[in-house]
């Protein structure tokens, strides 16, 4: 199998040297010559052909955008050259994350009666890995600050966005139970501009 | 606190595997009270919406106590989780106040405890589900420019924007480095404004289209200086009148006028 069209070709140029994911807007924008159709088929021709070569690495959809990523099967050959600090994650951490990516935007009140337990440091430690971000202040007394998952959340799960999150079990005694079904409706990708980040001057 | 406990409980192992081999609990594995009782649930392989709200709590209650005997700090999370299930159970006692009309208390009182822990065991499988995934700088690796490389193209990018957070990491580092003061001045001749201090900001603003933080203060390297030119900075951004700028990661923090400054407003305003 080989790569039959030109642009699909000249996009893998384009993923191969970026820095980051690219977005299919981004390359869109950068091949003005090309209509948007063209280019995401040219994509998805692209993404069949490293599906099928099987090399050391893949191209994979990850926040939202196109990347070049090692197979996870070659870590432990890899990590013998480029040493990582990355640690696995605690429970109470993933636990936290789970709660904040499904439940967002959430105040930390919210979380810590969901897990029974304080959570102010294991929010802390999210919050400087970047995991989690500040979304705003919730409009209750107290004002307090509401949580979201980032756009590097998504990129070291390896997730394309919050939809591809697995989706929690339905477990039929909950009496409230559309609570995950309306959190589809609510536009939760990473980049929407959630209303209350207007009241911080840090936008 | 938890986590205190939580490294405590470790060193501690052994010996609680001694005195409680009945329970055969392995402590660092619990994370809160909500933890603690879906594993008292699942031990005595009880139907998690049909508790012994007995056998739990009793059960619960020889943890704590087991928790106490190896001079463990127990969380405050705990017991409230036990007050919870001693109400429960005693609400269970108590005849139904409305014995006339069943139909007004017809909950169970366990229904609300039953609901959160089926909903955390939601959260604590997704968290499991997401913490099996192939971590990136893991499991899985991105191709990464050099250094130099990467550092140019962050720059001809042009600055990035900071956020709140970093924005007070830098001001909580700034005071880390101003020594505390040891003497106490009784009547502070010029006490400084945050008008003025705005209006200083904005005029040096209008002299060079750039400033940087620690410019701003380093004349005048004290507490009181760093704090009121960092709430001025505040105030300028709730009033929308300039930008803050970061050049690279852990770089200085920039500030460029948002709009055509006006300081007769800022002085209303304040």
């Amino acid at each position: 199998m080989q790569i039959n069209s030109e642009l699909a070709a000249i996009i893998e140029s384009l993923i191969f040297t970026a820095d980051s994911a690219l977005t299919t807007d981004r390359i869109c924008d950068l091949l003005t010559e090309f209509e948007r159709g063209e280019v995401k088929s040219a994509l998805s021709e692209l993404l069949e052909f490293h599906q099928a070569r099987g090399g050391g690495f893949e191209l994979v959809e990850v926040a939202g955008g196109w990347q070049f990523r090692s197979r996870t099967p070659f870590h432990s050959y890899i990590t013998r050259h480029i040493k990582t600090r990355a640690a696995k994650f605690s429970q109470s951490a993933l636990e936290t994350l789970a709660i904040i990516a499904y439940r967002q935007p959430i105040t930390r009140a919210e979380v810590e009666h969901l897990r029974g337990v304080d959570c102010g440091g294991v929010l802390k430690t999210l919050l400087e890995k970047r995991l989690v971000r500040i979304l705003g202040k919730k409009d209750i007394p107290g004002r307090p600050l509401i949580y979201g998952t980032s756009k590097e959340f998504l990129e070291v799960f390896g997730l394309k966005d919050l939809k591809s999150l697995p989706t929690l079990r339905e477990i039929q005694a909950l009496d409230e139970q559309p609570r995950f079904e309306r959190q589809e409706e609510l536009q939760l990708e990473p980049d929407t501009v959630i209303p209350v980040e207007s009241d911080l001057p840090f936008g | 606190m938890a986590v205190d406990a939580h490294l405590h409980r470790e060193e501690h192992l052994p010996l609680l595997d001694g005195l409680h081999e009945q329970y055969s609990v392995h402590l660092d594995k619990f994370d809160g009270p909500m933890d603690l009782l879906l594993h008292l649930i699942k031990k005595n392989e009880l139907d998690i919406c049909d508790i012994s709200i007995a056998v739990i709590t009793r059960q619960y209650l020889d943890f704590i106590k087991a928790m106490k005997d190896l001079n463990l700090e127990v969380a405050g999370d705990f017991l409230v989780m036990a007050a919870t299930l001693l109400q429960i159970k005693s609400r269970q006692l108590l005849p139904s106040a409305d014995q006339e009309d069943p139909e007004i208390d017809e909950t169970d009182p366990r229904e609300e405890l039953v609901r959160r822990l089926q909903e955390y065991q939601q959260y604590k499988d997704a968290g499991m589900l997401i913490g099996a995934r192939a971590l990136l700088g893991r499991e899985v690796f991105v191709r990464t420019a050099s250094e130099p490389v990467l550092a140019a193209a962050q720059n001809s990018e042009g600055p990035l924007e900071v956020s709140l957070f970093e924005l007070v990491d830098a001001f909580r580092v700034l005071l880390l480095r101003i020594p505390v003061e040891s003497f106490h001045d009784v009547a502070p001749g010029d006490s400084l404004s945050i008008a003025d201090c705005i209006n200083d900001i904005l005029s040096q603003l209008q002299e060079r289209d750039t400033v940087q933080f620690d410019d701003l203060v380093k004349d005048e390297l004290t507490r009181e200086r760093v704090i009121v030119t960092f709430l001025a900075l505040l105030e300028l951004c709730r009033l929308k009148l300039i930008r803050i700028f970061q050049g690279s990661e852990h770089g200085s923090i920039w500030f460029i006028p948002a709009v055509a400054a006006d300081p007769s407003e800022v002085l209303n305003a304040d």
